[in-house]
């Protein structure tokens, strides 16, 4: 389980910039990040050190923001990692809004984060599987 | 130069008044006695039709607005009962209930008399082949001006708007030599004539008889370039009567208002108080010859200014400037009666979504094109791009309902939009009016 928070951008130079600094000038850390663009905007997905930090700053200043539930999965760092990650997902009908890779690794392991329709059902496959995930005080800690 | 009615176009001034003044009067008893929503309001005024002694008595009148048609929707402001009125239009005002117009027998042919003046003004005549390219249906454009081509004796052809590629087709295969549409999609006409390789020289068109959205001086030059043409402006509206109300001449120093049957005045558009000739304000039209539905002191909206000196080319009716623009926030767009207000009500019926929004008027092309920005609050925000883009699509799908024309809806960011102390500007237009 962790936060992430979520920023709307308009697709016009300068925006992300604009947030990074803002982030930045806090002392806030991003730690993972991913957009998904359209041609007019775009939706900043970030995990940062300070997520409760990083959604008030935000906001003060002028930043629609929201933060989401999402999962940190340890996925083994060698190949095919991801792949049984993902058929294991897959064969439990587990369904996955969107992913994205962390920047840090937690041991051998690569980290992915992932958005699920489903987090308590996410969490009950991930525990009979044997996917490990991280908690979110470890992952902000990375 | 050439006249359709060479005596009425060229009456002198005195003469004019006079007959105004007889119309007038005859108009206003008639609306007093059989349209219950003028007697009242001339009742309020505490006016009586023996108070229209002089053209000057004209301002004692209360004006009439688009509301008031709207608050007599569909038939109220009918001074004939139905079975004497032989056609209805509709306006394209799409705020709520349509504006609803009708014509008696008489009207109709004082309509075609009207569009039959404005096109030999323009230099058509019965050997013109005339491409009509207005909308046939509802909107009077279309009807308006194949009357008057009839009337002419020109041939018409009847193709209004849209499929381009054919209208290009027929007009070389027909030898058409008068296009009458709009200014925009002239230009458009245009642009698909070079993508089908057509040059211009490879038409008879001669002239361009345009209108239902305003158009400068820098579009005539562009249109009258591409097109190889000579391009006229001509005024009108549905509430008035139609297209014909007011038609340049080849001098193209104003718009020749037809004052037999209609009279001009220009006021403050704030305070209503009438303004002395060659001030700019908005236009106000009282019909004088109208039975169906009279109009008295309709506020157009538009701004003008007039100018009642004889024209270079002879003829005596006052001139109106070409459009400078509208007394209030509304845009006309493809023809359509687009105001902000309307984009808000829309906006706010979604849930979720605040009323910050722009709407941004351009000129892609040869089209006009409408773009509303809307900014995205946290109620509505997503992490997700399906759940905006739906947002989006929601929004201009009601959008377009509710307008009636295409339009493309930015999502923005909050506080992107100026805030504005007192009246806020919600409407940018990038036209170069």
């Amino acid at each position: 389980m962790a936060k992430q928070i979520s920023v709307f951008l308009e697709n016009k130079a300068g925006r992300l910039a604009h947030v990074t600094r803002v982030l930045g000038e806090a002392g806030i850390n991003i730690r993972a990040l991913s957009i998904a663009d359209t041609s007019d905007f775009g939706i900043l997905r970030i995990i940062v050190n300070d997520p409760e930090k990083a959604y008030r700053i935000l906001k003060e200043a002028d930043f629609t923001v929201s933060e989401t539930e999402v999962i940190a999965v340890q996925v083994p760092d060698s190949p095919g990692g991801l792949a049984t990650v993902l058929e294991q997902m897959s064969d439990a009908d587990l369904n996955i809004e969107y992913l994205y890779a962390f920047l840090g690794t937690s041991e051998s392991d690569a980290l992915v984060i992932f958005k699920v329709e489903d987090i308590a059902k996410a969490r009950q496959t991930f525990k009979e599987k044997g996917i490990r995930f991280i908690d979110e005080q470890q992952l902000y800690r990375l | 130069m050439s006249y359709w009615d060479r005596e009425k176009e060229c009456m002198p001034r005195e003469d004019i008044e006079k007959l105004q003044l007889r119309r007038l009067k005859e108009t206003v008893y008639r609306v007093y006695a059989f349209v219950p929503s003028y007697k009242e309001k001339m009742d309020q005024a505490g006016i009586k039709p023996d108070d229209i002694n002089s053209l000057e008595d004209l301002n004692k009148l209360p004006f009439t607005t688009k509301q008031d048609l709207r608050d007599n929707y569909p038939f109220g402001l009918f001074a004939l009962p139905m079975n004497e009125v032989i056609r209805i239009h509709s306006s394209s005002g799409t705020t709520g209930k349509p504006t609803v117009v009708g014509y008696s027998k008489r009207d109709i042919d004082i309509w075609a008399e009207l569009m039959a003046r404005a096109l030999t003004c323009a230099g058509a005549n019965r050997y013109s082949i005339i491409q009509n390219s207005y909308g046939y249906g509802l909107f009077t454009g279309g009807l308006g001006v194949h009357y008057g081509a009839e009337k002419l004796g020109a041939s018409v052809i009847p193709t209004s708007g849209g499929n381009t590629k054919r209208q290009i087709m027929l007009m070389q295969d027909f030898g058409s030599t008068v296009l009458t549409c709009t200014p925009s999609y002239a230009l458009f006409i245009h642009e698909v004539m070079e993508e089908m390789g057509v040059s211009p020289s490879d038409t008879k068109l001669q002239c361009g008889i345009f209108g239902a959205e305003p158009w400068s001086e820098n579009m005539r030059r562009e249109i009258e370039n591409k097109l190889q043409i000579d391009a006229f402006d001509i005024y009108g509206l549905s509430e008035i009567i139609g297209p014909g109300v007011a038609i340049e001449c080849p001098v193209k120093n104003g718009l020749h208002l037809a004052e037999d049957h209609f009279i001009a005045e220009i006021i403050d558009p704030d305070s209503g108080q009438r303004l002395p000739e060659g001030s700019p304000g908005e236009l106000v039209i009282t019909t004088i010859t109208k039975e169906a539905l009279p109009m008295i002191r309709y506020r157009t909206r538009d701004l003008t200014r007039l100018d009642s000196s004889v024209c270079e080319c002879g003829r005596t009716h006052v001139r109106m400037q070409k459009v400078l623009g509208r007394s209030d926030d509304m845009v006309i767009i493809r023809g359509v009666n687009v105001f902000p207000s309307m984009v808000e009500s829309v906006l706010l019926d979604i849930p979720g979504v605040e009323p910050h929004y722009l709407l941004v008027v351009d000129r892609k092309g040869t089209l006009d094109v409408l773009e509303v920005r809307v900014e995205v609050s946290e109620k509505v925000f997503s992490d997700e791009v399906r759940k905006l883009e739906e947002l989006g699509a929601t929004i201009t799908k009601e959008l377009e309902s509710a307008l009636g024309i295409g339009v493309k809806v930015r999502l923005v960011e909050p506080k992107s939009i100026t805030r504005s102390e007192g009246k806020s500007q919600r409407v940018i237009d990038r036209r170069n009016m």
